[in-house]
């Protein structure tokens, strides 16, 4: 009973601040409220008993990859989206097929989500707790990652070479050495 | 104990909050959190249905989609900064110079 | 009535409360204790006239910022302005959760189960430190910008450039910590270095990762913001820091976040490299007493250090983490790994 309280509200709070993110008009509100739905799906990777992922949530997306979209926000000192143009250029705002598709999507993934909760061969518990040892153990995930899956390791070491590279070249001021 | 289908549905419902980003906002830096949202909301999915196997692939699998987001949050960022220099603004309408 | 089914929370619950109050009292002596030190070092007499050696010091220090005027700058950001205080002490606190401070004990026989001294353990608990430390950016960063002042946002943007700086050459040199532990659980690494050798030398970390062991510290000190490496909040006292607009509790917040986090980072140090709980003459029930003359030492190192080596200029710092230290950590894990690979095998 309370992993079911625990489970709605951490959903709540990733819906709830996820809806809030992409409806902000300041731009450093909507990294902030992105940070607090990560820490949410954060608590549900450790409901799902895979702390070592809930753990790399945290180092890398709050507190890597937001810090830098953070710095870029304020670097940049990102204008609040103008009043007027957001009125303006509001997708349920225009005439015709805009404002008609977009409905038509919201429908759509209405229809998913019933859809998805009426699947009942998906309505097991997720979690067993016969195996929840083997699954949230570092080591054998270590193992894995190390011997089955080597080769996309490496291949991921040097993208995020390649990325750091292309970052800071394309970051650069023209003109300089 | 939480069914499976709850895991999804959450994962589903980010994901279209994050499509609705994409195509709603006329800011770039905006759309890029909305496409950092879809990815979690992937993230979600695939730890679920791994848990549900009584398998570690989901988790391998979140690494290197935690890894591609950060290049790619890394590299879109740059080419905001790149953007911005040239023309001071962050609205993607303002980029149309390659329209016919 | 079944009282065993709340014996769990009670006695988690009473962890967290011995915790919290620890680590106020903590700031709250490091405050004396760093103005003492710095008095004799420099030497004249610390404070002294309140109370008995001065020993009343930090209450007197804590009722003037409480009385103080409470003020927001007119620009400043409503939300962010109050935010950021609240996540630099909130992170400061969290990051104590999983770093245990003693072993088993049975509280002299009051208990009939024996309980761990610690807030909890999980596996990843030193993951989870490095994690909520991480978070410990935003306060400084949210506090430079929400000011809406040039020198705050300068200064919070230098200060947490810095900080996520330090933080690569910090968890590598950790890396190295759990190569030779085998486990992240914070607790199980200091339960690998129980024993002695010829009953006299014990088992630490420290004489295996000499190198990483002053890596950490370096690096530790650089994110506290501390001594050297404290050039964002030098500019303090030339111009301005990030924490200038504050004043009153939001102000207080943030030296006090400060001192947490020193004391969170000789925790860890002492737990990955000193033994933690283990001492050679020491028995492990009464071992926390141990684990606090070891953390009050490097805590004097902390202070020692600030007032004897002069700081770094700003390009000095960041060429020093990246081109100095991150690479020594890299080649200290490299080394780590070979040999605990050679000896193993």
């Amino acid at each position: 009973m309370p992993e079911t309280i625990i489970f709605y509200l951490l959903a709540a709070l990733a819906v709830g601040a996820s809806a809030l993110v992409i409806g902000q008009r300041n731009p450093m509100y909507s990294v902030m409220l992105l940070i607090a739905s990560f820490g949410a799906l954060s608590g549900l990777y450790i409901q799902l008993d895979a702390p070592f992922v809930a753990v790399a949530q945290i180092i890398i997306y709050a507190g890597a990859i937001m810090v830098l979209f953070l710095f870029v926000v304020m670097l940049l000192n990102a204008p609040r989206e103008d009043g007027a143009e957001w009125d303006r250029t509001h997708p349920l705002r225009q005439p015709g097929i805009t404002r008609w598709g977009t409905l038509l999507a919201g429908l759509l993934i209405v229809q998913l989500a019933l859809a998805l909760g009426k699947m009942t061969d998906l309505n097991a518990p997720v979690a067993t707790k016969s195996d929840a040892t083997t699954v949230s153990s570092v080591t054998e995930l270590g193992r894995s990652l190390f011997t089955r899956h080597t080769f996309a390791f490496e291949a991921t070491s040097i993208l995020i070479l390649v990325a750091m590279v292309g970052a800071a070249l394309m970051a650069r001021r023209e003109g300089e050495q | 104990m939480i069914p499976l289908s709850h895991y999804l549905v959450l994962s589903a419902i980010l994901f279209s909050i994050g499509t609705a980003g994409v195509f709603m906002r006329r800011n770039l830096i905006t759309i890029l959190l909305s496409i950092e949202i879809m990815l979690n909301a992937v993230n979600l999915t695939f730890v679920a249905f791994g848990r549900a196997a009584g398998d570690l692939d989901g988790q391998i699998i979140t690494f290197f989609v935690m890894t591609v987001a950060a290049a790619e949050a890394a590299v879109g960022l740059a080419l905001v900064i790149a953007l911005f220099r040239h023309k001071e603004s962050l609205n993607p309408d303002a980029f149309t110079t390659l329209k016919w | 009535m079944n009282l065993s089914a709340y014996a769990w929370p009670v006695a988690v619950g009473v962890m967290i409360f011995i915790t919290f109050n620890a680590l106020i009292i903590a700031s709250a002596i490091l405050v004396l204790a760093e103005r003492k030190i710095m008095g004799f070092i420099q030497q004249r007499y610390g404070p002294y006239l309140v109370g008995p050696w001065g020993l009343m010091q930090p209450f007197a220090d804590i009722l003037k910022l409480l009385f103080k005027e409470e003020l927001r700058p007119k620009g400043a950001d409503k939300w962010l302005f109050t935010l950021a205080p609240v996540l630099a002490i909130v992170t400061a606190f969290v990051a104590f959760a999983t770093v245990p401070f003693g072993a088993e004990t049975t509280l002299f026989g009051l208990l009939d189960r024996p309980i761990k001294l610690g807030v909890t353990d999980v596996n990843v608990g030193v993951l989870v430190v490095f994690a909520v430390t991480s978070m410990g950016v935003y306060g400084i960063v949210l506090a430079g910008w929400s000011s809406n002042s040039k020198y705050a946002l300068f200064g919070g943007l230098r200060a947490s450039a810095q900080m996520i700086s330090y933080e690569l050459a910090y968890a590598t040199s950790l890396a190295a910590v759990i190569l030779l532990a085998g486990s992240l659980s914070l607790r199980e690494v200091v339960d690998s270095q129980a024993g002695t050798w010829l009953g006299f030398i014990p088992k630490w970390y420290l004489w295996f990762q000499p190198l990483g062991f002053i890596i950490y510290v370096i690096a530790g000190v650089a994110e506290t913001n501390r001594a050297p490496f404290d050039f964002p909040e030098a500019e303090q006292e030339l111009v301005a820091g990030f924490n200038t607009e504050y004043s009153s509790v939001r102000f207080a917040m943030f030296p006090q976040a400060e001192y947490i986090n020193m004391v969170t980072m000789s925790a860890v140090a002492t737990d990955l490299y000193l033994g933690g709980w283990h001492t050679p003459f020491i028995p492990d029930s009464i071992g926390w007493v141990g684990f606090l003359l070891k953390v009050g030492f490097i805590l004097f190192v902390y202070i020692w250090m600030r007032w004897t080596v002069p700081r770094y200029r700003y390009d000095q710092l960041m060429t020093f983490g990246w081109k100095w230290l991150f690479p020594a950590a890299v080649i200290n894990l490299i080394a780590t790994a070979a040999l605990v690979l050679y000896f193993n095998a």
